[in-house]
């Protein structure tokens, strides 16, 4: 009954006020999404919609950047703009070579995550 | 032309439809005084689908923290005001 | 002084912070999944490298002090202030700055009131003009309980607020998005534009800090 992004009121700890500045792909995104609404293929309202349809758990474990890009993904495939295949053969390809490059140095738990 | 004109007593809709709302949940049911009218926007539970649908008058809503919370810990001056569209209002007498 | 806010506050919130350096390293399935839908992207001519990189020049240029320029406009000159009240688009676009997607809305602090500002669905902001919000303005913490318990975590912002005061917490539910315009500090009477624009934090503009005054 909840929708995940519903919280205004829920009992929740102290809020961290230290000042985070984005990352180096953080900011990537943050164009990729601006650039790909510019065009009229993701407004504001289907973006939330989109972050809504992650489900409770993905809004509490991803973090906003990792919403946007999972929300980003869904909205182009809702969209018929890129299919799910393309787009895991496309991550497999670009995890291959970054780690033929020695760019790839994954946190831990990260590797669970690849479909 | 409006439907509501501020000072009107409203309460939000108590209701807990599927889909892409953007009235809190924290607030349907509750009581508040509309503040001032925003003018027709589009209508984000329809917009959130790549559809199309007629624009909402958007009013925004100012509730007193204590009516909205009732242990609330503050001054009973405190208010909450949230911007909600006309489908979400009930004219109060 | 009854009526009026205390403040401690020497944490320094809202200032200015050295830009992101690209990481060397990837780290992330979403990373990688972020990079994935930029190449494919690209190739299929949805958008071009160039976009996404104008997007991203165009985001850095926003910063707070395009704020800080609209309030301390609105300190020495009380029409500019009556038409940031009556709509703030227009007035802010008297400054050169363009809301392109969202209608602003000034909310002023006043010896009776005090204003703060969220999106407890989501994290609106008046990107617009302020550049992207600060991440406790989209944490979990702060979207649930400024609702709930404002003056718990105005707080712990190291704001303090007489009771005399009435807090007014502005919750971004829909197309509208808000700008505090905070009090002028006392002891700023002999200040031009310039230095009083110096004096406004980020976070006196969403509300969670107020201004301290100049000894």
């Amino acid at each position: 009954m909840r929708s995940p992004q519903d919280i205004g009121g829920l009992p929740e700890g102290p809020v961290d006020t230290s000042e985070h500045s984005l990352t180096f792909w953080e900011k990537q995104a943050d164009g990729l999404r601006a650039a790909v609404g510019a065009k009229g293929l993701m407004s504001s309202h289907e973006s939330r919609r989109a972050i809504e349809s992650l489900g409770h758990d993905a809004m509490e474990r991803l973090t906003y950047y990792e919403r946007w890009t999972a929300a980003l993904s869904r909205q182009m495939v809702d969209r018929g703009v890129l299919t799910q295949d393309e787009i895991d053969a496309k991550v497999a390809q670009v995890r291959q070579r970054l780690h033929d490059s020695g760019e790839l140095e994954l946190a831990p738990g990260e590797a669970e995550k690849f479909a | 032309m409006t439907q509501f004109a501020p000072g009107d007593l409203v309460r939000i809709r108590d209701d807990y439809p599927p889909g892409h709302i953007r009235t809190p949940i924290y607030l349907r049911g509750k009581e508040g005084v509309v503040e001032r009218y925003f003018g027709a926007f589009g209508n984000p539970e329809v917009l959130a689908y790549n559809l199309k649908g007629p624009k909402k008058d958007l009013y925004k809503i100012r509730f007193r923290a204590a009516d909205v919370w009732p242990d609330y810990q503050g001054s009973p001056k405190d208010v909450i005001e949230a911007d909600i569209y006309e489908h979400w209002l009930e004219k109060l007498a | 002084m009854s009526g009026d806010h205390h403040h401690h506050h020497d944490h320094g919130h809202g200032h200015a912070h050295s830009p992101p350096q690209p990481d060397d390293k990837v780290h992330s399935y979403y990373q990688i999944l972020s990079i994935a839908l930029k190449e494919l992207l690209i190739e299929k001519n949805v958008v071009t490298a160039a976009e996404v990189r104008r997007f991203i020049e165009a985001r850095d240029s926003i910063t707070p002090a395009n704020g800080a320029r609209v309030i301390a406009r609105a300190w020495v000159d009380p029409a500019f202030r009556a038409r940031l009240l009556e709509d703030a688009n227009k007035a802010v676009g008297e400054l050169g700055f363009e809301m392109t997607t969202a209608r602003l809305v000034a909310v002023e602090n006043t010896q009776e009131a005090h204003n703060v500002v969220v999106c407890t669905l989501c994290s609106c902001y008046p990107r617009d003009l302020l550049g992207l919000p600060p991440a406790w303005y989209k944490s979990r913490a702060y979207r649930a309980r400024i609702v709930r318990e404002p003056r718990a975590v105005l707080q712990e912002f190291g704001t303090e607020l007489s009771d005399d005061v009435a807090l007014h917490v502005h919750d971004s539910t829909a197309d509208i998005r808000f700008l505090v315009l905070p009090r002028r500090p006392a002891g700023t009477q002999h200040m031009s534009e310039a230095e009083l624009a110096a004096l406004v934090t980020r976070d006196s503009m969403i509300g969670v800090t107020v201004l301290d005054q100049v000894a």
